[in-house]
């Protein structure tokens, strides 16, 4: 059994280990004691950094530096996003969303996905050939599937119907190769190993947008706020190790997860769907969520339920909803490998989920 | 040992997992979240509300893991719904005894069993003592804040797995100077109120709302079924009660109780307060869903009973019947309301227990 102080971290998707590159970068940012915004010498000392940091990242989405709006995290270039090319457009969005577009776009029209959670395509083409103004929000993987939306067709759909696409690319950033540049994104700093309170959104083109917060005019009128410094270095640090990363090694041990998970009686959610590399959803019938994780949380191992409030609650997965799941729903948990997981470490979580699904799976026949 | 605490967020469960926690227990907090705060406040609200919150806050100051367990559905289909059911068919239902036999002594300890807990304990003022035939529940020290027929649905088993360390506090003074000992800051936290699914204290709204049917004016009427007046809802009324019945008691001239709740006809009956006393008092009750914290009595047992949440006890001789139903024969007439529990004492201990049927 794991010791309890120093417990086995599988829940990547909430958030990544800080990388190491990353926290030199952000105790770099932090020594520049001055604000990008000002004229002064150090003023322009932070500028340098920060603008390199623009530059680093809007690079890696093949796109010009002036289309990077820094944010606060995932959760704002979302609502940002919905609120620059929302207004006057219909809005639809994926079935399968984050709650930070969800809640931005309570009204939106949903796109139904498969018993894989991909996106239905054909839906989307019908929607879109009435030819009304439209913003389509769709993310590029699930946060608690890791399963993977056909972009490239998405994209096209939108392109040829004229309506804009948003994409929030928060857990495939990084991780995956992002080909697109005809559309928004929005990325989150700490998702890729970097600290938490950075974002950013990537626009198709530099353009003005109508900002949420208009304050002293930074980011060139698009967000107002001093930009975090050492967050966003940390981020733009955090994002070239992650794309330099060789993701196999955590492939192979994901599938590790599956098998012996599956061997245990559970079912892998979207498993024949294309994915994320690390992100397995384990649906283990008749044995609620929350106990599977208590369970686990109790034997060392962090993981977690789909949908989590912020009071810690687990309710039914709206995602494994929208796959046409009932009470499984309610019985699954979400394992995502970290960057720096070691195969020790899954050999130790694999053999609890062994001994979990063996009593609780006994408890309830 | 390994011990699940049910913490509401309060003083009192607080301490609990406090104490637990300083005798070197491995303790495991839980929440319920049983409804939605968000829904019932203001858009933005969280979900959980802020006992929850205060609930992790302490787990998190102690240093022990604490979890919200989403109860909702389970709350709502066996609390909330049988609570409105209750009022419909003229019943006076005790929630909080549905709650603590489901959700609570049900569920939540399924759960603390299925984690490998040894225990689970809770913030209730009862006493749990070690007896030659096991578990007994006995009155707690402090009986100002006696919860013991409130619990006299928990079974042996149950019982057994139970903890209630603040069956042995003097008062709730003791608990409060605890809680401030134990660096909690909820330690001057006002106590819970009423029911708690009723945050408004307006318990017939939420029954008109669930069961709009029984809602609307009906007549209030005597025995022989002369209208004396009118009433607003059913729902608003006990037998036994003399409150809203307006100006009756002085048109009739003598001061006026509920004897009876037709809710198909919508009608309240009521009875002068001093002939009532003689003609709808019974000495014979009978009692559905009995629950024994003694080997069920053949013979019967003489004891003493209590038919309201905040009453003396009364002597009787209570013998079961077929069908989990038990008979109650009282020594001298009372007038027990449908729906609510009766409970059997011995001294301090519970016997057991079980609800009031309607007729006798």
């Amino acid at each position: 059994m794991t010791n309890a102080s120093a417990p086995t971290y599988l829940d990547a998707n909430a958030t990544e280990p800080l990388r190491p590159a990353a926290r030199e970068a952000v105790l770099e940012g932090l020594m520049l004691s001055g604000n990008p915004s000002s004229v002064h010498a150090e003023g322009r000392e932070a500028r340098r950094f920060l603008e390199n940091a623009r530059s680093q990242i809007s690079a890696g989405f093949g796109r010009i530096s002036g289309t990077c709006v820094f944010t606060s995290g995932g959760t704002e270039a979302d609502a940002m996003a919905i609120h620059a090319f929302g207004r006057g457009r219909r809005i639809l969005i994926g079935a399968t969303e984050h709650d930070a577009v969800r809640k931005a776009a309570p009204e939106a029209d949903i796109i139904p996905v498969n018993g894989q959670g991909v996106l239905d395509l054909e839906y989307l083409r019908k929607k879109l050939s009435d030819g009304v103004p439209t913003l389509v929000c769709v993310m590029s993987a699930n946060n608690e599937t890791g399963v993977l939306s056909p972009l490239r067709d998405v994209a096209t759909l939108c392109r040829d119907s004229g309506a804009h696409l948003h994409v929030d690319a928060v857990q495939s950033a990084g991780r995956i190769p992002f080909e697109l540049t005809e559309c928004s994104v929005a990325l989150s700093g700490h998702k890729m190993g970097g600290p938490k309170g950075a974002g950013a959104l990537l626009l198709p083109q530099d353009e003005p947008i109508d900002a949420l917060m208009i304050g002293g005019g930074q980011e060139r009128g698009r967000r107002g706020g001093t930009q975090p410094l050492p967050a966003i270095l940390g981020m733009a640090a955090a994002f070239e190790e992650a794309q330099k990363q060789d993701w196999s090694h955590v492939d192979r041990l994901r599938e590790r997860v599956e098998q012996v998970a599956m061997e245990s009686g559970a079912r892998v959610a979207g498993r024949g769907a294309p994915r994320l590399p690390n992100t397995s959803c384990l649906i283990l019938d008749g044995v609620a969520a929350q106990v599977q994780l208590m369970t686990l949380d109790l034997d060392g191992f962090c993981v977690s339920a789909g949908s989590a409030c912020s009071s810690g609650k687990v309710s039914a997965s709206h995602v494994l909803t929208a796959m046409g799941e009932t009470t499984g729903a309610s019985q699954a948990i979400r394992v995502s490998l970290p960057w720096d997981v070691r195969e020790e470490q899954v050999e130790a979580f694999c053999a609890a989920y062994e001994r979990m699904a063996a009593r609780l799976r006994k408890a309830i026949s | 040992m390994r011990i699940l605490v049910a913490m509401s967020g309060g003083v009192d469960s607080s301490v609990v997992a406090a104490l637990l926690k300083r005798q070197g227990h491995e303790v495991i907090g839980a929440t319920l979240q049983l409804y939605d705060h968000g829904q019932a406040s203001k858009p933005g609200a969280c979900c959980a509300g802020r006992d929850i919150m205060d609930a992790r806050a302490v787990a998190d100051k102690l240093g022990f893991p604490h979890y919200v367990i989403d109860a909702e559905s389970r709350f709502r289909d066996s609390v909330i719904e049988n609570f409105a059911d209750a009022y419909a068919r003229g019943e006076t239902p005790v929630p909080c005894v549905a709650c603590n036999q489901g959700v609570k002594f049900t569920d939540l300890l399924g759960m603390a069993r299925d984690l490998g807990c040894e225990a689970m304990a809770t913030g209730h003022y009862v006493r749990r003592v070690e007896g030659p035939d096991g578990a007994e529940m006995h009155r707690p020290v402090d009986a100002e804040r006696d919860q013991t027929w409130f619990l006299f649905a928990t079974t042996k088993d149950q019982l057994d797995y139970l903890r209630f360390p603040l069956g042995e506090m003097p008062d709730k003074a003791h608990v409060r100077e605890l809680a401030q000992e134990l660096g909690l800051e909820i330690a001057a936290k006002p106590d819970s109120q009423d029911i708690c699914f009723v945050p408004s204290g307006s318990y017939v709204d939420i029954v008109e709302k669930l069961r709009p049917e029984i809602r609307g004016e009906g007549e209030i009427v005597d025995e022989q079924g002369n209208v004396l007046g009118h009433h607003e809802g059913v729902a608003r009324y006990t037998v036994g009660q003399s409150k809203r019945l307006g100006d009756i008691h002085t048109a009739v001239g003598e001061r006026q109780m509920v004897t009876r709740i037709d809710v198909p006809k919508r009608r309240i009956v009521v009875g002068p307060r001093v002939q009532a006393t003689e003609v709808e008092t019974r000495k014979t009750i009978r009692l559905r869903d009995m629950n024994w914290l003694m080997d069920a009595p053949p013979e019967g047992v003489s004891c003493g009973v209590q038919i309201r949440a905040r009453e003396k006890l009364r002597d009787a001789v209570v013998k079961p019947l077929a069908n989990g139903e038990a008979l109650v024969e009282l020594l001298e007439p009372a007038m027990p309301a449908p729906g609510q529990a009766c409970v059997l004492y011995d001294g301090s201990r519970v016997l057991g227990g079980g609800f009031i049927l309607a007729g006798a």
